[in-house]
């Protein structure tokens, strides 16, 4: 077994290093602009925001409109610590952090009493939260004044570059693997399925909801600090009721589930995003709830378990230690 | 002492008393049938085991340990184990998966363990893949360890259920009417089966049940229940030829 697992990881390793090698190398040659070194940044930035998600709604079965909001609790607070400490590495390294940290801790005290509710009623109350938050950050200035409020905030040093959101990408797609192939991903799971089976079973259900909302929101907060420190203007239409229906779309989209579902459609989504605004041109905006609607209606029609259904692929799929047992799969 | 005892236990949902005044006291290594007429009360008994409701009067203790005010994953986790009557897999997860949850409660890892994926992390990983493997092997759905469990068919979905509840680690296995919707040769299979992991796994069972060919063969008590209350208690054969069971189960005047 050793053996394998090492040469896997090493297959691993280089596959990281090619991708990031083929991407630097189309940036170098100038096929890769800067315009679209801008779209990558922001598709692997959404990458970790809806892998969030995935954990919470796709994994635990915790459905939650709310995402966006941890994601803007990630972008000012993070935003706040280098506006005001400075932009060099340590700083931004802390901002990250102080970023994750702050939308786990607002995920813990949320989650506190709104996870005892389930299905539509748990909705519900992560879209109140959602307005809650964006009344909130339209106002802030008023408590911090370096927050903007509803005229957004700037003068946040722009440091995140294209190989730290990468790295971070990486290493959010690690955690979030990690975690759904553990005891503690696979007790969420069974949340999911059935929350009656899984209280008999001996699995405190709620610390597994809250456990997976705080983890999931955390990812969403890291993303906003990464996405504050590499666009510089955050303003609270970013993080409202619309952003979180994006977020909730990918999962949706990529089937619930499924990690390698929820990575896929999410860099897929902003390059179709940007795609339509280059076809469309200005009328984009206008066009795009339309677009948005009917994409997310014809996967629910043709393909309802969405894009992968609930299957792994490569890195993310768990391993198979018995071949023998796979392979009789037809007699019943 | 005894494994379990239920004393008075009672429970209304609104004005209807679903039980009332049920006593019930289980020694350990016994296999008990819980019996009655549709509507008796009986899956009502064990979701007051098992902590799903909580009772209005009376007191359970199991091995000492009062149940009263314990949540369910609490109560499996003391050592009492269940499957359902309409059967609660995690259908979409794979079934070993399915086992490998129960054993969740009792690994010995934190999330950074699994975060970082530490030796300890590994180490514990590959002991409950391995007694999970071993577990299904014993029940025969070795083969489908990485089928989901929603695909198997329903006898197998059934001893699933069993195998995930014995995964457990219970001292006592409620089961829910197993034979429910069996022909009669799954039944002789499950009758077996009950025997056999009541045995190898050092069980105490309770199980509730229709066919009286289950019951009569692998029961060595059985508790009689009807508008929630116990009407009769005692060996199969005694309680089979009890006027009170008979008029139960077949109406006032068949008994003249």
């Amino acid at each position: 077994m050793g053996v394998k697992d090492g040469k896997r990881i090493l297959i691993y390793i280089v596959g990281v290093i090619l991708v990031y090698a083929v991407i630097k190398m189309l940036a170098v040659t100038g096929v890769f602009n800067p315009y679209w070194q801008r779209i990558l940044d922001q598709a692997m930035i959404m990458t970790i925001g809806a892998l969030g998600l995935s954990i919470i709604f796709g994994i635990s079965g915790q459905f939650s409109i709310g995402h966006a909001a941890f994601f803007g609790i990630g972008a000012y607070s993070a935003g706040l610590v280098t506006k005001s400490l400075g932009g060099d590495i340590f700083t931004f390294l802390l901002a990250l952090a102080v970023g994750t940290f702050m939308a786990g801790l607002v995920a813990f005290l949320i989650g506190l009493p709104v996870l005892r509710l389930t299905s539509d009623y748990l909705g519900i109350a992560t879209l109140g939260f959602g307005i809650i938050m964006k009344v909130g950050f339209d106002n802030a200035n008023k408590v911090i004044p370096e927050m903007g409020g509803a005229t957004g905030m700037t003068g946040i040093p722009q440091v995140a570059n294209f190989e730290w959101i990468f790295l971070f990408c990486i290493i959010s797609i690690i955690l979030a693997r990690n975690f759904v192939q553990s005891g503690h991903g696979r007790a969420c799971m069974a949340l999911r399925e059935d929350e009656v089976a899984a209280n008999v079973v001996g699995i405190n259900i709620f610390r597994y909801k809250v456990l997976a909302f705080v983890f999931g929101c955390s990812l969403a907060g890291l993303a906003g600090a990464l996405y504050a420190h590499r666009y510089p203007f955050l303003h609270p239409t970013n993080f409202d009721f619309l952003p979180s229906i994006d977020f909730l779309i990918i999962v949706v989209l990529g089937g619930m589930g499924s990690l390698t579902g929820t990575i896929v459609t999410a860099i897929a989504w902003v390059f179709l995003l940007e795609g339509l605004r280059a076809i469309l041109g200005t009328t984009f905006l206008e066009w795009r709830g339309v677009i948005y609607a009917l994409i997310l209606i014809s996967v629910i029609l043709i393909r309802r378990q969405g894009l992968f259904g609930n299957k792994e692929y490569g890195f993310l799929a768990p391993v198979v230690r018995r071949k023998e047992a796979r392979n009789v799969t037809t007699e019943s | 002492m005894s494994l379990l005892k239920a004393e008075n236990l009672g429970i209304n949902f609104g004005g209807l008393k679903a039980v009332s005044n049920f006593n019930l006291e289980i020694q350990s290594g016994e296999i008990v049938g819980l019996i009655g007429p549709n509507g008796a009360g009986k899956t009502t008994v064990f979701n007051l085991i098992t902590g799903y409701f909580s009772p209005s009067t009376g007191t359970m203790a199991f091995e000492g340990h009062p149940l009263n005010g314990r949540k369910p994953y609490q109560i499996c986790q003391l050592g009492i184990g269940r499957t359902f009557q309409n059967i609660r897999l995690f259908g979409q997860n794979t079934v070993l998966d399915n086992v490998r949850v129960a054993f969740h409660p009792r690994t010995r890892y934190w999330i950074i363990d699994a975060f970082l994926r530490t030796p300890r992390f590994m180490a514990e990983e590959a002991r409950i893949t391995e007694q999970a493997e071993e577990l299904l092997d014993t029940l025969g759905l070795l083969p489908r360890a990485y089928d989901r469990a929603a695909s198997l068919p329903y006898g197998a979905q059934r001893r699933l259920e069993i195998a995930r509840a014995i995964a457990c680690q219970p001292k006592l296995l409620l089961l829910d009417e197993p034979a429910a919707g069996m022909n009669p040769s799954e039944v002789r299979d499950l009758v077996q089966l009950v025997k056999f992991v009541k045995e190898k796994f050092d069980l105490t069972v309770l199980l509730i049940e229709h066919q009286m060919g289950l019951v009569m063969n692998v029961c060595e008590r059985l508790v009689v229940m009807d508008f929630g209350v116990t009407i009769s208690e005692g060996l199969p054969h005694e309680v089979r030829e009890d006027p009170k069971v008979l008029s139960a189960y077949l109406g006032k005047g068949a008994v003249a």
